[in-house]
């Protein structure tokens, strides 16, 4: 019954909506799109941009108007949409997976008066501008919370791709753990997918069977999250905020935030200032966060975590700052120096303590 | 238990022509009529949602060139597929097949880059034909030999060559330049099925200006009217239909059962490999890790709705491909999640299917009056 | 030592209940001669049942009816294109997975981002639970584990111990000799095919709320086609969906697990091994071809028309 009433509700609602916007003629709303790589039902990574849009037209309301088309296949299927929403009129796109870059590169040439961003990519162009955000800033203070929590100095982290991304965040997990008990080892489990419960569940499983008791994931689900609550051990939400799928085992939540820069883009447009500067944010940005930190941390790993946040949240701070060791305790980067953007981009390493061999 | 319907169907001597015609027309009227409430239900007009749907994808010669781009790899496979399906060997690693001729292309784009030559494609095509039909020639080796099933085969190493993709883009094929993400180089030029768009002897570049649909289609062309000879009018098609209608005829008749798995699944395995090279060589340009959309499974619903025939597969596929396009288009013109399009997609495919009936049985109501015999049931 | 394959084998006795479940409904659709392509579709619309049913306090025996009913419905709906109006089964079954996913995404929306506020939990069992290995995870299950285990020896009691399932093997065999015996071919069809459908629900309802606990768009990421290959790998004989659904699952877990225990070997190389393992055995049950006669049913996937 409740449900009944509810999707009526719903019908209704929709209904209304369509009615009011058929009438409203507001002064030509600045049209922009959404390319999204999963459903945005995936309650992760295509979810965390949703949100971002939302975000964005909470804040200009009519002043803007969006479009989606979500599960585009990252072939030749890509550059047809992308091409699509632009003759549609659409003056800015998004294009929010990292397969979409040579599509976009190509689409965004027959449309020289359209803005395109690219999400996770590197090549840019006169009106392809690329994004990304600094996801290895909140995985190295879960990194700290992990060192303070875990008891038996192993770490897990389930990772989906050996992509310079992913494996920075290895990095900085580890980095961040080590900061606070030198002799945490961080296991790895490639799952090559980014979204299968299943294997995520089990690389999880495989983890938790060897003695890790905190575990990160790179990958879509919150299967990880939910079968440490499952097995008793610890681990984090990725992506966006997780904590309603496994209170028990929820540490904290490593989110994207994309509204903020969606939202800032779309103000420029409608200033007639296209913004055209690649964007790399973390949290100082605000494009991502740590949230929902548990509050059964200890004192002093809440004051670690705090402290650090500040820090990074400042620019006081940079995670990849050395001295940084490889897995066999060579130096990579000397005391006092920072790995620039293009290292960090371009990372295909394990630091130490990360235990395994990065696949090649 | 019995199962009373208000009608009952009876077989007709001969397949009814029309309703080869009506059926599928009656299949979407069905779809209207279900579509109706649903899109009244999220606050669309029917009439506006379909002309999204079915109309609006190929009102321009850019539609009609995207329609015929996605179409083509698809009537591929499924013509390669209906060869073995009409011997009842299921083929549904045609994905596989199809990864397996990518791969063998790339692998000649990448290593001829610098020198290249008017040569290159063409060894590419055929180098993705001889790459499918490998992959297919290990299932058929199993089923051929040790009678090893061939449908998980097949599904099996479909799962292995994506895998093989990945480690390929991953490791020695990696684009230096690519910062560490899977993906090859661009293909040169050579390495490239030029755009119809190109042919300016023809008019073609004023007509297809900023399309994409490239020479590719002509493969597909060409292997239409080679599947039909193949399938309906050759001798070793005749054996392949009989082995599938009535597999003892065929043993009596002393077909090779061997010799027709092999031919079925090199060739479903070549025109897959075929479909390969058209997708990197042609609108992606490079290898990478996630390029193809699932063409080999969706050519098996192709195949089937298709009858298997040879004009049934060429419009199937142009169905496939519009309710694709369509998707996207009530997508991005109406905001309808992706989900409603593959709930119609589904729908028009149930429909279709049903709707065949008509094709080989009549309707006829049963009347209460009279008493219907009944099987007499187990007890 | 041993010890430290406990998590190996409970990891991979998890992983194959679901296939089980879905597995024994398709074995007994396609006993009777129906091949339902269709597996994933109906367990996604299970998953998403059951998972609705607990998020409006239906509890965890409405999750398990309300994923067998609507497993059951859809399949319902496919036993009616193809049965009554004799459509290909293939393409009605891949169809099928089309609809399903879309009808789960559309309507499962609002049921992303928490938590199943019921859920199957592991209950072991006293003393069986602490033999070494087959303990943690044979006698470690939760509720839908054990039931699985009945319900795979209740279907082969039925396939090969009663007239029912005598029948029912009959009809898949040859529907034209069941139908001069006086068998009613197509009900026992649609039976066959709403119960592949509530089984799968099952299947679905399992990944829902007793494993991964939430709903999420592809919950069951793919594992309908492997149920549907394990039908074959078992040659359709019950206890062999048991056994390869447990070598499945025992490979995957093992491609991770060597991983974990920092076994240097390419990580695609390990995660094509469940699927090479798969080929390895399959080739060493088709030597025996004997056995493939007798179980494959003769009529499997071919429209059987009651007039005709």
């Amino acid at each position: 019954m409740k449900t009944w009433k509810h999707t009526i509700r719903n019908l209704a609602g929709a209904v209304a909506l369509t009615l009011l916007h058929g009438t409203s003629i507001a002064a030509d709303p600045l049209k922009m799109a959404w390319v999204y790589v999963g459903p945005v039902g995936d309650g992760g990574w295509t979810y965390a941009h949703d949100l971002g849009r939302k975000a964005a037209m909470a804040k200009l309301g009519d002043k803007i108007q969006t479009t989606i088309v979500e599960s585009v296949p990252e072939g030749a299927d890509a550059e047809r949409v992308i091409r699509d929403l632009a003759t549609k009129g659409n003056r800015i796109v998004f294009t929010t997976s990292f397969g979409y870059m040579e599509p976009t590169l190509k689409a965004a040439k027959s449309f020289p008066k359209a803005e395109f961003y690219h999400a996770t990519g590197f090549k840019s162009d006169k009106n392809v501008t690329i994004y990304n955000s600094r996801m290895y800033e909140p995985a190295y203070l879960a990194g700290i919370i992990a060192g303070h929590v875990s008891k038996k100095g192993v770490l897990g982290f389930v990772a989906s791709f050996p992509i310079p991304e992913v494996v920075r965040n290895i990095n900085a997990y580890t980095m961040g753990a080590r900061s606070v008990n030198p002799k945490i080892t961080t296991k790895v489990v490639w799952v090559n997918t980014w979204y299968d419960p299943g294997k995520e569940r089990q690389a999880a499983e495989a983890l938790i069977g060897q003695g890790a008791d905190v575990l990160l994931q790179n990958t879509d689900s919150s299967a990880v999250l939910q079968t440490a609550q499952d097995k008793g051990v610890n681990a984090f939400g990725w992506d966006s905020d997780m904590t309603a799928y496994a209170p028990k085992a929820h540490l904290a939540s490593a989110i994207e935030v994309w509204g903020g820069y969606y939202t800032k883009v779309a103000e420029a447009a409608l200033a007639g200032k296209p913004l055209k500067t690649t964007v790399w944010g973390g949290m100082k940005d605000g494009m991502n966060d740590l949230v929902s930190i548990s509050a059964a941390l200890s004192p002093e790993a809440k004051k670690a975590v705090a402290e650090k946040m500040t820090a990074i949240k400042s620019g006081k701070m940079m995670v990849f700052t050395g001295p940084i060791k490889g897995q066999d305790g060579s130096i990579k980067l000397a005391a006092g120096k920072s790995l620039t953007d293009k290292e960090i981009d371009s990372v295909n390493y394990y630091v130490e303590g990360v235990e395994g061999q990065l696949p090649k | 238990m019995s199962l009373q319907l208000p009608f009952r169907l009876i077989p007709r001597a001969q397949p009814s022509q029309r309703m080869l015609v009506v059926a599928p027309l009656l299949a979407v009227v069905l779809t209207l009529l279900v579509g109706l409430g649903i899109f009244a239900a999220l606050g669309q007009n029917p009439l506006t949602a379909f002309r999204v749907f079915f109309i609006d994808p190929v009102s321009d010669i850019q539609g009609w060139s995207e329609l015929l781009l996605k179409a083509s790899p698809l009537c591929l496979i499924a013509l390669g597929l209906a060869i073995g399906f009409r011997a009842n060997i299921w083929n549904i690693g045609a994905e596989g097949q199809m990864y397996l001729g990518g791969i063998f292309a790339t692998g000649l784009a990448i290593h001829f880059h610098e020198t290249g030559g008017a040569w290159l494609l063409p060894a590419m095509i055929i180098a993705a034909a001889v790459g499918g039909a490998l992959w297919a020639a290990i299932t058929a080796a199993l089923r051929a030999h040790l009678r090893t099933n061939e449908i998980l085969v097949s599904l099996m190493l479909t799962y292995v060559a994506d895998l093989l993709v990945k480690y390929l883009v991953y490791g020695p094929w990696q684009d230096p330049q690519s910062n560490n993400f899977p993906f090859t180089i661009q293909f040169g030029d050579d390495a490239l099925f030029p755009l119809l768009a190109s042919w300016s002897w023809l008019g073609f570049d004023t007509l297809l200006e900023g399309t994409r649909v490239n020479l590719s289609i002509l493969m597909t062309l060409v292997a239409v009217p080679l599947a039909w000879l193949f399938m309906d009018r050759s001798f070793i098609g005749f054996q392949l239909s009989v082995a599938g209608l009535a597999p003892p005829a065929a043993r009596y008749a002393g077909f090779s059962e061997k010799r027709l798995v092999w031919v079925a699944l090199l060739l479903s395995g070549a025109a897959a490999g075929l479909a390969g090279v058209s997708e990197v060589a042609g609108p992606i340009g490079q290898l990478n890790d996630r390029w193809t959309p699932g063409y080999g499974f969706t050519a098996i619903i192709v195949a089937s709705l298709g009858r298997l025939h040879v004009v049934g597969i060429v419009f199937a596929a142009l169905l496939m491909a519009l309710l694709y396009l369509g998707g996207e288009a009530a997508q991005i013109a109406l905001q309808l999640p992706k989900a409603i399009s593959q709930v119609f997609q589904g729908l028009l495919l149930m429909f279709l299917l049903g709707c065949d009936v008509l094709v080989n049985y009549r309707v006829e109501r049963r009347r209460a009056a009279l008493p219907v015999v009944q099987p007499v049931a187990a007890a | 030592m041993i010890e430290s394959l406990n998590p190996l084998l409970a990891s991979a006795v998890a992983a194959a209940i679901p296939l089980i479940l879905a597995a024994l409904g398709e074995l007994v659709a396609e006993r009777s001669g129906v091949l339902n392509l269709g597996l994933e579709g109906m367990m996604l619309i299970g998953a998403l049942a059951a998972f609705v049913a607990v998020a409006h306090g239906g509890g965890l025996v409405g999750a398990v009816l309300a994923a067998m009913l609507a497993g059951a419905l859809i399949a319902l709906v496919f036993g009616f294109v193809t049965l009554t109006l004799q459509a290909n089964q293939v393409a009605a079954g891949l169809s099928l997975t089309i609809l399903g996913t879309g009808i789960t995404a559309f309507l499962g929306r609002q049921y992303v981002g928490f938590r199943a506020p019921a859920s199957f939990v592991e209950l072991p069992i006293p003393y069986l639970s602490e033999i070494p290995l087959l303990g943690p995870s044979l006698f470690s299950m939760n509720l839908l584990g054990y039931a699985t285990l009945v319900l795979l020896a209740a279907t082969a009691w039925v396939l090969y111990r009663t007239r029912a399932g005598l029948a029912l093997r009959c009809i898949g065999e040859s529907p034209t000799v069941a139908r001069s015996l006086g068998l009613p071919v197509i009900p026992v069809r649609y039976a066959a095919v709403a119960f592949g459908g509530a089984m799968a629900g099952l299947a679905g309802c399992y990944y829902a709320v007793a494993q991964f606990k939430m709903w999420q768009e592809g919950l069951t990421s793919g594992n309908g086609w492997i149920a549907l290959a394990l039908v074959v790998f078992a040659t359709w004989r019950p206890l062999r969906v048991g056994l390869g659904a447990l070598l499945f699952g025992g490979v995957s877990a093992l491609g991770l697990y060597l991983q974990a225990i920092n076994v240097h070997v390419s990580v695609f190389a390990l995660s094509s091994l469940p699927y090479l393992a798969t080929i390895v055995v399959l080739v060493f049950i088709s030597s025996d071809q004997n056995a493939i006669r007798r179980n494959a049913p003769a009529s499997l996937g071919k429209a059987f028309h009651a007039d005709s």
